[in-house]
């Protein structure tokens, strides 16, 4: 059963409207901002820096680059993970809710929590020039049906900015902002989609790979495989290999041993390849090798290849594969001639 | 030769079983308290004249306890074995030591489980971190690689045999034909009236190649419960006995539980030869004494290395030995009759015992007209044991 939330009747409602009063960009157009941002996008064009410059292709001074065009009017960091913070507790009173606040809201209460610029589209009507004062006025121009997209399901949403230039002024009221704008000079708009989508949930994560059980016998064998070696135990008294690890040798008897640190080529001398069952921690279907090293010890290990091409006697080579921090394993391949 | 002095002076005279099923319903505990009542009374004595009881080392229902479900009284011997199915004749050689020895004069051997709808063994050994002892050690090197289950254990090995001897599936699918073939007679098998073609097992799908599901053998709920005691005593019983002719344990030269794979080759089961020599040693028969045979056939390719290590035929021809009907009822050496862990059910070997049991009788559903001599095994590829059954004549 679908339980999900569905705003569309009061997202529907939505488009169209104008989001809350305009904004008054904090700062005049400005030599100073021009040349953090040429200097940042790398652009030498001297029309937003050189006076002379500009003057010599026509214009009457230095204009500001037309991609500037939000910058002019953004409030900072600080300022607007306030207000981001504010809508996601729901403290913002509805009377201070925009459009665009409402319409987020909207979009996390039907679970897509997350959100992803998708595309941003700039116009422009006319170059700012120093000195000049941009406001900016929000629409919700478009909120898409739910789609279901590579990252997940969710709504597109279209935000469409207009940018106005109006008399300089360092106090005024949201109101007084919109009756200048209502009479001032449109000098560009943006364009702004967002997906908000609820993420697809991952599949499970793999579980680890079972562990062997470690005693003081065996511990060699396996601390050597997390160092990057295949180590075979050696008899010190008559020089026999033996694997799996034993305590003593069953040739002569002695309990004296060290190990030898085998060069990991070897024969396929038996193989299986397991369908079922079907453990998460490995992929299936899942060949595994009996290996004949050529120090003389055979050792049961993966194998990397497609499992309808192994074969008996087949030459491999092992490289040693670290799992996870606590298992590293040989992974026997074909030797290609 | 071997000759044990027990051999011939001891016989199974009671047998009692569940019915075997996917989803008994009931505790293990409860199915085996059943199974050992059953036996009881086939035997034809009463609980308190049980004094020991054998079980596996895998068993999860304590003998005290079925002792005290049931009245058996004072019990002077009680042993486990190890090795899961190798365990199986083992039990009865157990109770034949202890009735030969004067121990216990009726000694009760019983394996129970839930192991399709509990515990399943096929669904491999899970979890991260085994526990860290000797047991673990060796077994729980096969786990970090994927390979887990007594399936996968047994098809590393049966690949090089069928490389080295020229086996092919379609060949190993004839024991699965003569398992079924006569579980389809026998009203207790879970595939009772099932029987399958060579066609159906080339059709069935991979468990771990070369294996196919058809070569594997089922997961069964159910309990067999199996009465030993003295000749001398069962020949006053009800029953004709199943003369203990042989009972033989065995481990080979380079064994491991399961996954024996740093011998000279992997085209035999060592610790079989130890027990057939035993058997043969012991009964002063041989393998063409045999009317029949119960050999252990948790997967079918140990089927093969079985006949060939207890004589039927020679290495690398068990392939061509069970062709052509001879391994079904009504061919030279019919084997498992009653339809074998893979058609009637897998009780850790425990029911192949008591089929040896009724073939003796001569009560078996697809009995073998005449017959005097059976032998039996217990698991492969494992430490083993094995039995030779034979009429009180
Ligand atoms: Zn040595």
């Amino acid at each position: 059963m679908d339980t999900r939330i569905d705003h569309s009747v009061a997202l529907a409602a939505l488009v169209g409207q104008v989001s809350g009063e305009p904004a008054m960009g904090p700062h005049l157009v400005n030599e100073a901002m021009i040349v953090h941002w040429v200097e940042a996008m790398g652009d030498a064009n001297p029309v937003y820096v050189d006076d002379a410059g500009a003057r010599e292709v026509g214009l009457e001074g230095i204009i500001a680059p037309p991609t500037m065009l939000q910058a002019w009017v953004m409030v900072g960091l600080r300022a607007t993970l306030e207000r981001e913070s504010a809508r996601a507790s729901g403290s913002a009173k509805s009377g201070e809710e925009s459009a665009n606040d409402t319409m987020m809201r909207l979009l996390d209460e039907e679970g897509f929590t997350s959100v992803v610029a998708t595309n941003c589209e700039q116009d422009y009507d006319r170059p700012l020039v120093l000195g000049e004062q941009v406001a900016v006025q929000l629409t919700i121009e478009a909120i898409s049906d739910v789609k279901t997209t590579g990252l997940g399901t969710g709504r597109f949403a279209t935000t469409r900015y207009d940018f106005y230039v109006i008399p300089p002024s360092t106090e005024r009221s949201g109101s007084a902002i919109a009756a200048e704008v209502a009479s001032a000079e449109r000098i560009g708009t943006m364009r702004f989609r967002i997906l908000k989508f609820a993420p697809a949930p991952r599949s499970a994560p793999k579980p680890p790979r079972p562990l062997p059980s470690v005693t003081q016998d065996n511990a060699f064998f396996w601390e050597g495989l997390k160092d990057g070696e295949l180590r075979i135990q050696r008899c010190t008294s008559c020089g026999t290999l033996r694997h799996t690890p034993l305590p003593g040798c069953g040739e002569c008897q002695s309990l004296d041993w060290d190990w030898i640190v085998s060069a990991g080529a070897g024969e396929i001398y038996s193989h299986v390849t397991v369908h079922y069952p079907q453990v998460p921690s490995f992929d299936y279907p899942l060949p595994i090798g009996l290996i004949e090293l050529d120090e003389g010890t055979r050792i049961v290990a993966n194998l990397d290849m497609n499992p309808d091409d192994v074969k008996i006697g087949m030459r491999v080579q092992a490289s040693i594969v670290a799992f996870d921090d606590e298992l590293s394993l040989p992974v026997f391949a074909p030797v290609t001639a | 030769m071997s000759s044990h002095r027990f051999a011939g002076e001891v016989a199974i005279v009671g047998i009692g079983a569940t019915e075997f099923s996917k989803a008994s319903g009931r505790s293990e505990l409860r199915l085996a308290t059943e199974a050992v009542k059953a036996a009881i009374a086939d035997a034809g004595i009463t609980p308190d004249q049980v004094g020991g009881m054998v079980t596996y080392s895998s068993e999860t229902n304590p003998d005290v306890d079925i002792a005290r479900a049931l009245g058996i009284g004072d019990l002077t011997f009680f042993s486990r074995i190890h090795y899961g199915g190798g365990a199986a004749c083992a039990t009865v050689q157990q109770a034949a030591l202890a009735v030969d020895a004067g121990v216990a004069d009726y000694v009760v051997c019983y394996r129970a489980f839930n192991e399709r709808s509990g515990n399943r063994f096929g669904a491999g050994v899970q979890g991260r971190a085994p526990i860290a002892n000797a047991e673990m050690a060796h077994l729980g090197s096969y786990m970090p690689v994927g390979l887990l289950t007594p399936a996968s254990w047994v098809a590393m090995a049966a690949q090089r045999y069928m490389h080295v001897t020229g086996t092919t599936s379609a060949d190993l699918a004839n024991i699965a034909i003569a398992d079924r073939k006569h579980a389809a007679t026998n009203p207790k098998a879970w595939f009772y009236e099932q029987p399958i073609t060579l066609e159906d097992h080339q059709a069935s799908r991979w468990i771990v190649e070369p294996l196919r599901l058809l070569d594997c053998c089922q997961e069964t709920d159910g309990a067999q419960a199996i009465v030993v005691t003295s000749l001398e005593r069962a020949r006053d019983l009800p029953n004709a006995p199943a003369v203990i002719r042989a009972a033989a344990q065995g481990s080979g030269k380079g064994q491991d539980m399961m996954t024996s794979y740093y011998r000279d080759d992997l085209c035999g089961l060592p610790e079989m030869a130890v027990v057939g020599e035993q058997l043969w040693g012991t009964s002063g028969l041989g393998p063409a004494d045999m009317d029949a045979a119960i050999l252990y056939d948790h997967f079918s390719p140990y089927v093969l290395y079985q006949l060939e290590e207890l004589g039927f035929c020679g290495k690398g021809e068990a392939k061509d030995f069970i062709k052509d009907g001879r391994i079904e009822h009504g061919g030279a050496l019919p084997l498992n009759l009653h339809g074998g862990q893979l058609g009637e059910a897998y009780l850790h070997g425990m029911n192949g015992i008591a089929e040896g049991v009724r073939q003796v009788r001569g009560t078996a559903v697809n009995q073998v007209e005449g017959l005097d001599r059976i032998v039996v095994t217990a698991g492969t590829g494992v430490p083993t044991s094995g039995l030779v059954l034979s009429s009180d004549a």
